[in-house]
This record gives C-alpha cells, sequence and structure tokens, in this order.
C-alpha cells in the first residue's frame, strides 16, 4: 500500500531557558497507510502533539527524516499545504466572526476546494451559519475548526485531540465526522488520549509513550496481543488486608494471562471468563475473604497501555 | 474577490474592529470626547483684570479713584488695603503690583515682580493710568485692533496635534495588540498551518489599518468644525494623503513592536514605551519649540512630530502637498524599515 506519511528515527529537543532540555520525541518511526484513519495514542505529555506538528511542517525535527504525501517540508511547501487539512489543539477561532465567515477565510487561502456552505452542513452547521463563534458551543466551535481544515478538500486530515472536553454526544459528533471523511478516501492521522476513540475510529493505533512508539496494529491486534479478549476486576473486603490473601494464587488460576493492581483491587487479563470466574470464586469461598467488587468487561486499549506501561492513559505524568 | 486570500484576509481585520465595540470607541469616539474636553478646557476667556493693591494712606483715595474709573473698570480690580497685606498679596500673586502714594503731591511707589511677566504688564498700565490721570496727554494718536479669529487659537493648534495622536495610538494598537492577540490564540499558527502566504496576512493587517484612518480623519476634523469652528483651509485630499502617510508609518511600527511578544501585557508596555516619548515630545498639546535646543534632535527623530507638523501645515496654512516631501518621506520611511523588520521577526506561534 502507498505511504501518505513515512518517518523515521525523529528526535525532537527543545531547548528551554533556564531548565533542562526536553527531550520530546526519541526516535519516532511511523507509517501511515493512505486511506487509513491512524491514531497516535498515548496520555498526555507523550509527545503527540510534537510528533504531528513535525508532520505538519509546523516545527522541525532536531534529527531524523519525515515524508508526507512523499514529499519532504522545504520548498514547495505550499503545495503541500494544498493538499492537508490540519485542526490543531486549542486554536481559538475568531469570536466575532460568523461560521460562514471563518470557513470562508479558510478557503480563500486554497487554491481549490469545497464550497464553505457545504462544508458546514457536512459539519452539521448549517443552521448556525450567520451565528458569531464565540455564541457557538464547545462542540460547535470544534465542529466548525474541523470544518476549517476539511475545506481546501484534503487527501491527508491532522486531528490533534480532536474532542478533548467535549460531552460525549459533542464527541459523537465530531466522531461522525471523521467516519465520513473516511469515507471519502481521505488519510487521517488523529491523537487522543481516549482509547474508546481510538478503538472505534482508527483502522490501526500507535501506542506513543515517552517520545516512542512502543505498540503498533489495529484496535484488535493490540487487544490480542494481551493474550486475552476479557478483563476480571474485583475488590476484597479490607482490600484483603490481614486475611492471609495470596495473590499469586489468583495469578496461577486458569486461564489468567496477566494480573496487575487496579485501585484498591486488581485486574485479571483472562481468554475465558466462564473458565477462571469461577475458579476465582471458588478460591474466595475456600478462605476467609469475601468480595466488596467484581465485574468483567472486554478487553480495551487502556489495557494495552497498562500492560506496557504500568501507567493509565489519564495519569498525570 | 470571495477566492482572494488579501481581500478575505483584509474583510477579517475589518469585521472583527467594527464588531468590537471597545475597539470602535478607542478609535473614533475617545477623540471627540478629548476634543470636547480640551476645548473647553483651554477656551478663549476675556482677559483677566490686574489686580492692584494699594496701601492704605492720604493719597489711597485718590490712587483708587483714577483706577476704579468706568473707562478701566475690565482692566483693574482694586483692593486698598494696610501695607503688610499688601507685600503678602504681592508675594502669593494675588497682587500684580503694590501702588504707594509717599504724599499728596505725587510722588508714586509701584511694587512688582520684574521676573513676573504680568507684574511688569501690571506695572505699566497702572504707570499709564496714574499719568494720563495727571495730565500727560500722548504725542502720536494711536488706534488698536483686537484679533482673536479662528485658525489662530490654542484650539486649532490642538486638533490637527490630536489628529496625530489619535493615528499613532490607534496604529500601534491597532496592528500591535490584534497580531498579538491572535498569536495569543493560535490562530496565526493555524494560518501558518494552511496555504496562506505569510506577507499576505502582514499586508492585510497593514491595508486595513489604512482604511480605518479615513473615517478618524473626517470625524476629528468634523467634530473640530461643528463644535469649536476649527477651520480647514488645506485641500481635503492632501490632507488624507498625509494622514494616510502617518497611518502606514505607525502600522508598519505596531507590527514591529508586536512582532515577537507572546503576551498582551508585553505588547501593552512596549507600545506605551513607544509612545511615550511622542506624547511628550512630538508637539501635541504645545509646539515643540519651547524645548531647549538639546532635545532637539530627538525630537526630530519621532516619527509623530513630522506628522503633526504636516498636518498642522496642511490643515492649517492650506499649504500644498508638495511642501510636505521630507515629512512625508520621513513617515514612509520609517514605516517602511518597521515593517521590513518586523516581516523578518515576525513569531507566528
Amino acid at each position: 500500500m502507498e505511504a501518505a506519511i513515512r518517518c523515521r528515527d525523529v528526535h525532537k529537543r527543545y531547548t528551554q531557558r533556564k531548565r533542562d532540555p526536553v527531550h520530546a520525541l526519541r526516535g519516532l518511526d511511523l507509517e501511515v497507510h493512505a486511506g487509513e484513519c491512524f491514531g497516535l495514542l498515548g496520555p498526555n505529555g507523550a509527545g503527540k502533539t510534537t510528533a504531528v506538528e513535525i508532520l505538519e511542517g509546523l516545527l522541525a525535527p532536531t534529527s531524523g527524516e519525515v515524508e508526507v504525501l512523499g514529499q519532504a517540508w522545504g520548498r514547495g511547501h505550499r503545495a503541500l499545504r494544498e493538499r492537508l487539512g490540519i485542526s490543531l489543539q486549542e486554536t481559538r477561532l475568531a469570536d466575532k466572526l460568523t461560521a460562514l465567515e471563518t470557513v470562508e477565510l479558510f478557503r480563500s487561502f486554497h487554491h481549490e476546494g469545497r464550497d464553505p456552505a457545504e462544508v458546514l452542513h457536512t459539519v452539521g452547521l448549517s443552521e448556525k451559519r450567520n451565528a458569531w463563534v464565540e455564541h457557538l458551543s464547545g462542540g460547535q466551535r470544534q465542529r466548525l475548526a474541523v470544518g476549517c481544515a476539511l475545506v481546501g478538500n484534503p487527501d491527508l486530515l491532522f486531528l490533534d485531540e480532536p474532542t478533548t472536553g467535549l460531552d460525549p454526544q459533542a464527541r459523537r459528533g465530531v466522531w461522525d465526522i471523521i467516519r465520513d471523511q473516511r469515507s471519502r478516501g481521505c488519510t487521517i492521522v488523529l491523537t487522543t488520549h481516549y482509547m474508546d476513540e481510538a478503538e472505534r475510529l482508527c483502522d490501526r493505533v500507535a501506542v506513543v509513550d515517552l517520545g516512542k512508539v512502543i505498540s503498533l496494529g489495529t484496535p484488535k491486534e493490540l487487544i490480542d496481543a494481551l493474550g486475552g479478549g476479557h478483563v476480571i476486576e474485583f475488590t476484597l473486603e479490607n482490600n484483603g488486608a490481614d486475611n492471609g490473601f495470596d495473590p499469586d494464587a489468583v495469578a496461577r488460576l486458569t486461564g489468567v494471562r496477566a494480573m496487575h493492581p487496579e485501585g484498591a483491587g486488581f485486574a485479571l487479563t483472562v481468554e475465558e471468563p466462564h473458565v477462571t470466574l469461577p475458579a476465582l470464586l471458588r478460591l474466595l469461598d475456600g478462605s476467609s475473604l469475601a468480595l466488596a467488587y467484581l465485574t468483567t468487561r472486554h478487553a480495551s486499549l487502556e489495557d494495552v497501555f497498562v500492560s506496557l506501561t504500568g501507567r493509565h492513559l489519564t495519569d498525570e505524568e | 474577490m470571495k477566492n482572494s486570500p488579501l481581500a478575505q484576509l483584509l474583510l477579517f481585520r475589518v469585521r472583527i474592529f467594527y464588531r468590537e465595540p471597545s475597539a470602535v470607541f478607542w478609535t473614533y469616539g475617545f477623540p471627540i470626547l478629548l476634543t470636547v474636553a480640551l476645548g473647553i478646557a483651554f477656551r478663549n476667556r476675556p482677559p483677566e483684570r490686574i489686580a492692584v493693591a494699594v496701601e492704605e494712606g492720604e493719597a489711597a483715595d485718590t490712587i483708587a479713584g483714577v483706577l476704579t474709573r468706568p473707562d478701566y473698570k475690565d482692566t483693574f480690580s482694586v483692593a486698598v488695603i494696610p501695607p503688610e497685606e499688601c507685600a503678602e498679596r504681592l508675594r502669593i500673586g494675588r497682587a500684580a503690583v503694590v501702588v504707594t502714594a509717599r504724599s499728596t503731591e505725587g510722588t508714586f511707589t509701584y511694587q512688582y515682580d520684574p521676573t513676573r511677566p504680568e507684574s511688569l504688564h501690571a506695572q505699566l498700565r497702572v504707570d499709564n493710568a496714574l499719568q494720563r490721570a495727571a495730565g500727560r496727554t500722548d504725542p502720536v494718536t494711536v488706534e488698536v485692533q483686537e484679533v482673536t479669529r479662528p485658525g489662530s487659537r490654542y484650539i486649532d493648534f490642538l486638533l490637527p496635534g490630536l489628529l496625530g495622536m489619535n493615528l499613532m495610538g490607534s496604529g500601534l494598537w491597532g496592528v500591535g495588540f490584534v497580531a498579538v492577540d491572535l498569536r495569543v490564540r493560535k490562530l496565526l499558527k493555524r494560518f501558518t498551518a494552511t496555504p496562506m502566504r505569510r506577507s499576505h496576512f502582514l499586508w492585510s493587517m497593514v491595508g486595513a489599518r489604512m482604511l480605518f484612518t479615513l473615517p478618524e480623519m473626517v470625524v476629528i476634523l468634523l467634530a473640530g468644525a461643528l463644535l469649536f469652528d476649527v477651520p480647514v483651509l488645506g485641500n481635503y485630499l492632501s490632507i488624507f494623503v498625509v494622514v494616510a502617510a502617518g497611518g502606514a508609518c505607525f502600522a508598519g511600527l505596531g507590527l514591529l513592536v508586536a512582532s515577537r511578544a507572546q503576551r498582551i501585557e508585553t505588547v501593552s508596555g512596549l507600545m506605551n514605551l513607544v509612545m511615550l516619548p511622542m506624547w511628550l515630545l512630538s508637539g501635541i498639546f504645545f509646539s515643540t519649540e519651547n524645548f531647549p535646543d538639546l532635545v532637539q534632535p530627538l525630537i526630530l527623530a519621532l516619527p509623530l512630530t513630522h506628522l503633526n507638523n504636516a498636518l498642522r501645515t496642511v490643515i492649517l496654512e492650506g499649504a500644498p502637498l508638495a511642501s510636505q516631501w521630507l515629512p512625508m518621506l520621513v513617515l514612509l520611511a520609517i514605516g517602511g524599515v518597521s515593517f521590513h523588520l518586523a516581516v523578518r521577526l515576525f513569531r507566528w506561534s
């Protein structure tokens, strides 16, 4: 398959006044295929935004090779920009411009592109076309920002944290736009720290941590690599303290692929809950331990991240 | 038009200006208020009467009698008071001159402060009145005309200065503040992520600013004409050319001041720093000739000085535009160099 993006061993060091330099990217390798929706998943501070801004040509890497749509950043970058649609994290569009005026402004920067009114329809803002940006809700503003990225009719769309801070309904609105764009054959790169977003939208996901890709594949591949598609979470009364609870006994139960602490209790990655769960209950029955909480669920990318790093996506650095 | 990036950027700047009431007020409303306030504060009053203190004594009544004749009712205000109080009034300035008569035979003593012009003037006027009353005749007949016409009053001097000051303030704020605001919003960075030419953005900032100068000029000249009868002797097109040159100069400076700042507070401080010397030295409120020679080269280095001079010459004297080539050249040079530097230094994120 043709590659929309290729980058090899990209490093980025920020030198800051009076502070230690930050090594934001430590050898990033990526290959994004044409026509796919590619997710960069990682916690805050993992280097996702730095990576995307280097791909977008807004930041220069300290070292490494970057090729976007077969071109390196440098001379002729305006022709390349004609083919890109970009939505940055935290852009505040002008408050006193209407939605339509905003899209028209961005349309004028491109030689060829879509009709602004039609783009507003695509992002579900037709009724708000004459409303000032300051009167739009957070979700509407975010859809407008995506609309500004779509108006040049891009071959490659970058969305940096497109749903951060939005309520669930507004998030689904943005997801619909992304799916629609994907079905038009546009390549999409999005960053997120929401695992459900990556699972639902992305064909392939690169899990990024500390400036590196630590795992890459389809969401299903990544979850399967855990060794089990299900998770059992349980917590004991008094956290099992002083009652001779032996975690190793649990880890040895049939079908348990991995075990790690989860909140006050534990999470078990298992292949078949209907086999492991009765075994767990029998083990506890034979002791003086009582369950305070028990649940089972499908494994998610969150579990992938936890098993890779021992931390949660939402943990602060 | 719809797909021209330059036109759209210009439209963008114009829209975010006129939809922001405070921006419109500071550009167009504030100068009118300032004109009205200063015009009232410095309106022409009838000349004040000269305060004369006469020491109590035998001849006091004679002196007071002369100075309070109906002819002099607008000229002198006379108080007959004890010597100590006369001295006190002269000291604190409540009397401009003290008159004492030594005897009825007519020897007058004047006490006055020669370092105070009004005191010197009072002594001469009182002396004149007393000498004439005593029978002096003037050998030559003179005729006196009093002249106070629109065009030579303080408000006439002030108005072009206010126009210049406003062009400076709204030029720096209108370009500098907006550029930094867009940078803080990361909208500039977002623009650079599109195929937009960066020069188009910078030119649109300057171009929009030049558009805004026309209503500024109309509003201020109209306020002067309607409220204070300030005459405009120059050709309006010439005035606008000077105004536009001023607008371009300060738009360039504004862009330069805003080229690196990443916070509104920083750019505000920088702009005040740039404007302060011009507020003080560029002859907005009083003539620059009052400053010592030592400061004159500095005054001539300030663009507002040249703008104010050109505006006064064209508006109040009706001088042709061609005569103002030098100040115009200075304005355009300062604006051009600033713009050029700003383009090189401009920070987009």
